[in-house]
């Protein structure tokens, strides 16, 4: 089985200010299909540059990025358009809705893109709006929309397509905890059934359902390794109340 | 062990095993669940510190059992605990002594330890996470006390990333 996703010595370098910036210095990545990653590290370490390059919505400096075999920094940005809608669902930090379509028709869109039926299509936008506890929010306007509600609007819309990969920055960053606990059923489910998953997190339960993290530091990768499960009994032994 | 007994015993007169279930009926799964002999021990504790006193019931067929109630000592002790604001929860220092202290017994270095750290917490997160799911919506007291977990949880992760920042 090859990789879902891979990348070789990938940099990325501002040069739109007057001095370079370098973002990501060199990252080797490699996510198995099925797999769950979490990216953490502090604000500016470049986990957002690396997953906008991931799905193409940045360009590399240099190095190499492989999306399921094919490598695919080297693609027209017409063609990643095209390999995005197929293959690749976005979760960006800062949503980014369809501004003058439904909540329910922004779900709804990419699956139509990338041509599934229209009866499919429906089915999915029912039951992930569902999932996420927004049925009764699908005719609003994304603006009409709460932060956390928009942000589970674009988690159901990255979804819509059954992505080979889905890229996540921060997808958890305005959500209460309640709104929390849908997206972590969600992304649970989705995983379970073998939905692999690149997702940048602060959030500690979020990044908990990863199989793998990954730290990064300054651009480059200074940890890479499992999470270890356990599963142990009940509140009372696992918390120490005096 | 003592002052929960002592809370129990406020609210009327009863016996050891009436004490155990009380303890379990109230705190759900966040409690482990106690031991009679544990029980049966504090309350002697608690008689010998004349918060308590004990007088026998007569049972028909059966040895006597002892009935416990809250003397006025018992009472002003338990409104002191109640009244007095409680201590924080300390900040988990023996890391933190671990981190600053590393790069003198040239063991580890500070980033190999923080990378650990990081993934030590994560899979503590990932059996709260397993716990909460397991846990029914309706055993309010053990739901709440598993989300303060994770809350904490998250404070230190949160401070182990400014750890990295500052000292890696
Ligand atoms: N368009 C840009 N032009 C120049 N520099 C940029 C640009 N975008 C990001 N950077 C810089 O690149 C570095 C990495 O930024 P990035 O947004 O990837 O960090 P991040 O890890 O996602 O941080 P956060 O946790 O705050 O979202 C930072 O120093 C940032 O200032
Ligand atoms: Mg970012």
């Amino acid at each position: 089985m090859s990789a879902v996703l891979k990348t070789v010595n990938l940099v990325k370098i501002y040069q739109d200010g007057a001095i370079p910036v370098p973002a990501v210095r060199g990252v080797d990545l490699q996510v198995e299909p099925g797999e769950f990653v979490a990216i953490m590290g502090p604000s500016g370490s470049g986990k957002s540059t690396l997953v906008h390059m991931l799905g193409g919505l940045d360009a590399r400096t240099s190095g190499e990025i492989w999306l399921d075999g094919k490598r695919v920094d080297t693609l027209s940005e017409s063609a990643w358009a095209l390999l995005r809608r197929k293959k690749v669902g976005f979760v960006f930090q800062f949503f980014n809705l369809v501004a003058n379509m439904t909540v329910g028709d922004n779900v709804e869109l990419p699956a139509l893109l990338a041509g599934v039926s229209p009866k499919v299509a429906r089915e999915r936008r029912e039951s992930l709006l569902g999932a996420l506890d927004l049925t009764d929010r699908a005719d609003a306007a994304p603006a009409q929309l709460s932060g956390g509600e928009q942000q589970r609007v674009a988690l159901a819309r990255a979804l819509a397509n059954q992505p080979s990969l889905l890229l996540a920055d921060e997808p958890t960053g305005n959500l209460d905890s309640r709104n929390t606990r849908d997206v972590l059923r969600l992304l649970g489910k989705v995983h379970k059934e073998g939905q692999s998953i690149v997702m940048v997190t602060h959030d500690a339960r979020v990044a908990a359902l990863a199989d793998r993290v990954v730290s990064l530091f300054d651009g480059e990768v200074v940890d890479d390794g499992r999470i270890a499960r356990r599963r142990r009994g009940t509140a009372g032994e696992v918390i120490d109340l005096r | 062990m003592r002052l929960h007994l002592l809370a129990l015993l406020a609210k009327e007169p009863a016996h050891g095993y009436e004490l155990k279930q009380a303890l379990e009926q109230t705190f759900g799964s966040a409690y482990p669940s106690p031991n009679i002999g544990q029980v049966y021990v504090t309350l002697g504790r608690l008689e010998k510190d004349g918060l308590v006193r004990a007088v026998d019931v007569e049972q028909s067929n059966r040895p006597n059992k002892k009935v416990y109630y809250l003397t006025a000592k018992g009472r002003d002790h338990l409104t002191t605990w109640v009244d007095e604001p409680t201590e924080g929860p300390r900040v988990r220092d023996e890391f933190f002594m671990k981190l600053v202290l590393a790069p003198l017994t040239g063991i580890a270095d500070r980033m190999a330890l923080i990378n650990r750290q990081r993934r030590h917490y994560l899979s503590l997160m990932s059996d709260l996470n397993d716990l909460l799911n397991r846990t029914s919506p309706s055993d309010r007291v053990a739901m709440l006390l598993i989300e303060g977990a994770m809350l904490h949880l998250q404070a230190d992760l949160d401070w182990l990333e400014r750890c990295q920042e500052d000292l890696a």
